[in-house]
C-alpha cells in the first residue's frame, strides 16, 4: 500500500482584525472551533497564529512576552517559536500552528 | 560565496570548547577543519583519574564524539599530526604530507609532560600521565606488576598514585619538596592529606631527589625498569615509574613557524599570537607571562577566542584566579588564591586534627585573598566567589569561617553536602529535580556551567535557593572544570554582554529614553531582547526618567500588563488595596456583591492582610475593578505590595504606638511605587512585633520613645532577618527614612533583586552612610521618590474607565 496522501485543500481565509488592532510585540485572542487561537504581531509586523496553549502546561501563550520570532509562556517561561510552534531546546513540545497572512493591512487566519 | 576557513590544530578540551562557543555565536561563519594527534575525539582529560581509579570508563568521559563533529559540519582528522605551518602560503602540513589552507588558524596544541633529566627515562615501564594511552598503560601494568613509584607529589601525581593503589599495586610517592602539593596546600593541610593517603596504603618519600632509574639491560637494548635510585644512594624496587613532575607548553609547531614563544605561545588578551591570523588557546599558551594547567582558565580563554573569531571583538581575557580540587574519593580538599599568608595578610584558622577538618582563610584589607579547606569543602565555591568578586567581608567576618549554611543558605531541607546525597534525593524543590537527574544531565550533555544545568534540568532555575547545592554537584561531577560564575561581571542576559550596572549607568548618561534606543546604543545582540532583559530595561527607564518615560506594556510580564495575577488555568486574581489591612462594612459589601455578580469561585484572606478574589476571567477584570471601586493592591507587580500592621495602641493593651495609622500613612506614601522586585512593609505597635516586622523589606517597630526601622528582611524562600537601620522619633521621619532607603534600592538594585540581595551586595554600612549619616542625601533620595510617585495613576481606575481596553477584549472572527 502506498502512503495515504493528505487530500489537497485550498486555504479558507477568515479575516480576524486589522494589523493595528494587535499591539506590536503582542497578541490578541480569537475564538475558534479548535479553542482559543493567539494571533501574534512581532516587531517586523509579521503575524503568526498558534493555538493559545503552551505544550508544557497549557499556559495562554497570547499573554507572553514576544521577542524576535518567539514568545515566552507566562506560566513557566518556556520559549515557543512563533513560526513553527516548537519549544526552544532543551524543552520539547509543539504548539499547534495555523496559517495566517497579512493582506491590505488586514490579518487573515485559516482555521483549517 | 566560499566560507572563511578555520583550521584547528589540537583536539583537546580548550580548543573544542572554543569551537563550541564559536558555533553558538556564529554557526555558519566558518568552514572548520580539526586535526587531532590522538586517535580519540574530544574527551574530558580531567576525568582520567576516575578512569584510572576504576570509577568511570572511557565512554563516561567522552565530551564530543565523532558524530558531534559531523553534525556541526566540522572536518575531523584524527591520528594526524601537523608538522608545519606555512604562514606565507597560509596552510598547515601534516606528517603524511596532507596540506590544508586556512584563513584563521587556532593552535590548541596543549602541553607535554616534563621528563626528569635522569638516566633510565627511556626504560620500559617509565611513563608520564597525560592521556588515555598513559592511563591504559598504567591499568595494564597493574595487572602484571607489583611495585609502582610516582615521582611528583602534586595534584596529578597523587591522583595517579591513588588510582594505582586502587588497582592493587604497592605505591610510593617520591616528592622533592618538604610537603605534598606545595603549590596548593600549606604544611598543615598537606600533613593531614598525607595521613589520609597513608591510611589508604600509600607510602611517601618527601625531600627526596631521584638520581637514576635502574633497569635490566638485555643485549644492549633498554629493558624494563627494576628500581629507583636516590641522591643519597638508597634504592627502592619499581616495576612502573610514573613521572608527574609538571607540564611544558607544547610550542614546537608555533616556534618552528616563527611565532613568538616564551614559556608558551605568547598571546594577547584576545588570544591572538604575534600573527593576528593565528589564535592560540589552552595549555600551550603564555598569557601575560602565565601558562595555565587547570581547565577553568582554558575555558575562559576559549570563550574570548570564540568571541573574537565570531567578529564580536568584545571579549578580553584578563587572566584567571585559580582554584583546585583533588579528585581522590574520600579526600575533600579545596584551595584557591594566595593561601600561604604572611606579610600584610590576616588568617582565620579552624583546625580539628582528630576530626580531620582544617580550614584556613587568608584576608587582606577585609577581602578574602586565599583559602585552603581540608575535610570539609562544602563552602569552597562560596569562598571562591567572594575571592573573585573581591567582596568586602567586614560585616561577614565573624561568621565567615562557619560557612554559607550558617548564614541561612542551606536550601530547603538544610541539605548542604552534595557528595553524600543519594541520587534519589531531591535537590530542587520547585521543579522536583533529584541529584541523579542532575548528575546524569551533566555527564550525558557535557554541561559545565550553572546556566547549562539550569537550562537542561531546570534545577535551581526558579527560586534559586538550591543554587549552592547544584554548584556543589557540578563541581563534584566535573571536578576542577567547574568554576562559579563571577557575579560581578555577569551580563544581563544572553542578549548583551553588558551588566545590569553598566546598562543603568549608560542609559542615564546617554539620556536614552526608550527600550529600542538602549538596545541600539548598547549594541544588543538580538533585535528586541528577550523576556528577561525587556522587563528589566523597562523598569530601569521608568526609574531613570520618572513622569517622562512612556511605560512599554509589551515589555512587562502579563501580570503587570493586565494588572492582575495570572493563575495556572489562565484566569486572574484580584486583590484590592486595604490600607494598612483596614477595611469597612461598605467595602466588604462591595466585595461580596462583586463576587456574586461575576461568579468568582474563590475568596481568600492573604498573608498580607488583604482579600484575594481568585478565578476572575480576563474579560471581566475592568468590570470587577469598576464595581469594586477600590485602589489597586498591586499584588501582581514588582511594586509596593502590602503594609502589614498590628492593631497598635488604639486598642491593644500592650501597644505603645499607633501602628495601624503608621502603616496606613506609609502605604499611602509609597503606593504605586514600582521597584526592582516586590516590596513589603510591616509596622508593629510594640516590641512583641505581631506584624512580623523582622522579615520585611522595611519593618517598623514602635517603642516608647519612637520607632525602630529595620531593613532588608525576607520571609520567602530563605528567611532573612531584617537588619537594624536606625531609631527615629516622629512619623515624618519614618516616612522619610523608609522612602529614602527604598529609593536607593530602586536606583541601584538589579532588576529582580529583593532588598535583601541588594543590601547583601552593597553592605549595611553603605546604606547607613546614605540614609542615616547623610541627611542631605536622604532628603534628596526621598524627594526623588516623591517626584516619581506624583501623579502616578491608579491603574485599575484607568482601566475601569476604558484605558487599554483591547488588552481585555477578545477578537471576533
Amino acid at each position: 500500500m502506498s502512503a495515504v496522501m493528505k487530500p489537497e485543500r485550498t486555504a479558507v481565509w477568515t479575516r480576524v482584525c486589522r494589523l493595528e488592532e494587535i499591539p506590536q510585540l503582542g497578541a490578541r485572542v480569537v475564538k475558534s472551533a479548535h479553542g482559543n487561537i493567539a494571533v501574534f504581531r512581532n516587531a517586523a509586523d509579521e503575524v503568526f497564529a498558534l493555538l493559545d496553549k503552551c505544550p508544557h502546561k497549557g499556559g495562554p501563550l497570547s499573554q507572553g512576552i514576544v521577542f524576535g520570532r518567539k514568545v515566552a509562556c507566562p506560566l513557566h517561561n518556556w520559549n515557543i517559536g512563533l513560526d513553527d510552534g516548537n519549544a526552544v531546546a532543551p524543552d520539547h513540545g509543539c504548539a499547534r500552528t495555523f496559517a495566517s497572512k497579512l493582506e491590505d493591512g488586514s490579518v487573515f487566519i485559516d482555521f483549517e | 560565496m566560499e566560507k572563511t576557513k578555520l583550521v584547528m590544530v589540537g583536539n583537546g578540551m580548550a580548543g573544542v570548547r572554543a569551537l563550541e562557543e564559536l558555533l553558538k555565536l556564529a554557526p555558519d561563519l566558518y568552514d572548520i577543519t580539526v586535526f587531532g594527534a590522538e586517535p580519540h575525539a574530544n574527551y574530558n582529560r580531567i576525568l582520567l583519574s576516575p578512569v584510572l581509579a576504576g570509577e568511570m570508563t572511557l565512554q563516561d568521559i567522552m565530551l564530543n564524539d565523532v558524530d558531534w563533529y559531523a553534525a556541526n559540519n566540522i572536518t575531523l582528522h584524527l591520528n594526524k599530526k601537523i608538522t608545519k605551518i606555512d604562514r606565507v602560503a597560509r596552510k598547515v602540513v601534516a606528517a603524511d604530507g596532507m596540506e590544508v589552507p586556512y584563513d584563521r588558524l587556532l593552535l590548541a596544541t596543549g602541553s607535554n609532560p616534563f621528563m626528569l633529566p635522569v638516566p633510565g627515562v627511556k626504560l620500559d615501564g617509565v611513563i608520564t600521565y597525560r592521556d588515555i594511552q598513559d592511563t591504559n598503560a598504567m591499568i595494564a601494568a597493574a595487572t602484571q606488576y607489583k611495585n609502582a613509584v610516582v615521582i611528583g607529589g602534586g595534584l596529578l601525581g597523587l591522583e595517579a598514585a591513588n588510582g594505582l593503589k586502587l588497582r592493587g599495586m604497592n605505591v610510593t610517592v617520591v616528592h622533592l619538596m618538604e610537603w605534598l602539593m606545595e603549590r596548593q596546600l600549606d604544611r598543615t593541610a598537606a600533613g593531614m592529606l598525607q595521613k589520609t593517603l597513608e591510611a589508604k596504603g600509600l607510602e611517601f618519600k618527601l625531600k627526596t631527589q631521584t638520581s637514576e632509574i635502574v633497569g635490566s639491560a638485555e643485549g644492549g637494548k633498554a629493558g624494563r625498569v627494576t628500581a629507583l635510585r636516590f641522591k643519597d644512594g638508597s634504592e627502592i624496587p619499581a616495576d612502573l615509574v610514573v613521572m608527574a613532575v609538571g607540564i611544558r607548553p607544547n610550542t614546537d609547531l608555533a616556534e618552528a613557524a616563527g611565532l613568538y614563544c616564551n614559556r608558551g605561545i605568547v598571546v594577547s588578551d584576545t588570544m591572538q599570537t604575534y600573527d593576528p591570523r593565528i589564535y592560540a588557546v589552552g595549555e600551550c599558551v603564555a598569557h601575560r607571562g602565565t601558562a595555565y594547567g587547570l581547565v577553568a582558565p582554558l575555558f575562559d580563554m576559549a570563550k574570548v577566542c570564540a568571541n573574537h573569531l565570531a567578529n564580536f571583538g568584545i571579549g578580553r581575557y584578563q587572566g584567571s584566579t585559580l582554584s583546585t580540587k583533588l579528585k581522590v574519593t574520600g579526600v575533600d580538599l579545596f584551595s584557591a588564591g594566595d593561601f600561604s599568608g604572611g606579610g600584610d595578610t590576616e588568617e582565620i584558622l579552624f583546625n580539628d586534627a582528630i576530626g580531620g577538618v582544617y580550614k584556613k582563610l587568608v584576608l587582606r584589607d577585609d577581602k578574602l585573598v586565599g583559602c585552603v579547606l581540608y575535610g570539609d569543602t562544602v563552602d569552597g565555591s562560596w569562598y571562591f566567589q567572594m575571592l573573585r568578586d573581591k567582596q568586602n567581608l567586614h560585616e561577614l567576618r565573624d561568621h565567615l569561617m562557619f560557612g554559607q549554611s550558617h548564614l541561612g543558605n542551606a536550601g530547603h531541607q538544610g541539605q548542604n553536602k552534595a557528595a553524600s546525597m543519594a541520587d534519589s534525593a531531591e535537590v530542587c524543590g520547585c521543579n522536583g529535580v533529584c541529584k541523579g537527574t542532575i548528575v546524569k544531565a551533566i555527564k550525558e550533555q557535557g554541561l559545565f556551567t550553572l546556566d547549562d544545568v539550569r537550562k537542561h534540568t531546570k534545577a535551581s532555575s526558579s527560586c534559586g535557593s538550591c543554587t549552592g547545592l547544584v554548584e556543589q554537584i557540578l563541581s563534584s561531577t566535573v571536578g576542577g572544570a567547574y568554576q562559579p560564575a563571577e557575579a560581578k561581571n555577569k551580563p544581563m542576559c544572553a542578549c548583551t554582554d553588558h551588566t545590569h550596572e553598566e546598562t543603568r549607568k549608560v542609559l542615564v548618561e546617554q539620556k536614552l529614553k526608550t527600550i529600542p534606543a538602549v538596545m541600539a546604543f548598547m549594541e544588543w545582540k538580538t533585535p528586541n531582547g528577550c523576556a528577561s532583559c525587556r522587563p528589566a530595561l523597562n523598569y530601569y527607564l521608568l526609574c531613570a526618567w520618572p513622569r517622562e518615560y512612556k511605560d512599554d506594556g509589551q515589555s512587562r510580564f502579563i501580570n503587570e500588563r493586565a494588572h492582575a495575577n495570572i493563575q495556572k488555568d489562565g484566569t486572574y486574581s484580584v486583590i484590592p488595596r486595604l490600607w494598612g489591612g483596614s477595611t469597612s462594612s461598605a467595602e466588604l459589601r462591595r466585595i461580596a456583591d462583586v463576587v456574586d455578580k461575576y461568579k468568582i469561585p474563590t475568596v481568600k484572606v492573604t498573608g498580607g492582610q488583604r482579600i484575594d478574589l481568585l478565578g476572575v476571567k480576563k474579560e471581566d477584570l475592568p468590570g470587577v475593578w469598576r464595581d469594586l471601586d477600590m485602589p489597586s493592591g498591586h499584588a501582581y507587580a514588582k511594586a509596593l505590595r502590602t503594609v502589614k500592621t498590628c492593631v497598635g495602641s488604639e486598642w491593644c493593651r500592650f501597644g505603645v504606638q499607633d501602628s495601624t495609622q503608621m502603616g496606613i500613612d506609609l502605604e499611602k506614601d509609597l503606593w504605586r511605587m514600582y521597584a526592582p522586585h516586590k516590596v513589603k512593609l510591616a509596622v508593629s505597635g510594640c516590641p512583641r512585633n505581631c506584624a512580623e516586622s523582622g522579615i520585611k523589606d522595611v519593618g517598623v517597630i514602635g517603642v516608647e520613645s519612637g520607632w525602630e526601622i529595620y531593613i532588608a528582611g525576607n520571609g520567602g524562600i530563605k528567611t532573612e532577618v531584617a537588619q537594624f537601620l536606625c531609631k527615629v522619633k516622629t512619623r515624618e521621619e519614618v516616612l522619610e527614612y523608609a522612602g529614602a532607603f527604598l529609593q536607593l534600592y530602586r536606583e541601584e538594585a538589579r532588576y529582580l533583586d529583593r532588598t535583601v540581595h541588594y543590601v547583601a551586595r552593597v553592605g549595611l554600612d553603605y546604606v547607613k552612610s546614605n540614609i542615616v549619616d547623610d541627611a542631605g542625601k536622604r532628603k534628596e533620595l526621598y524627594a526623588r521618590l516623591r517626584f516619581s510617585l506624583q501623579g502616578e495613576p491608579d491603574p485599575w481606575r484607568e482601566r475601569a474607565a476604558g484605558v487599554e481596553a483591547r488588552e481585555f477584549e477578545m477578537l471576533e472572527a
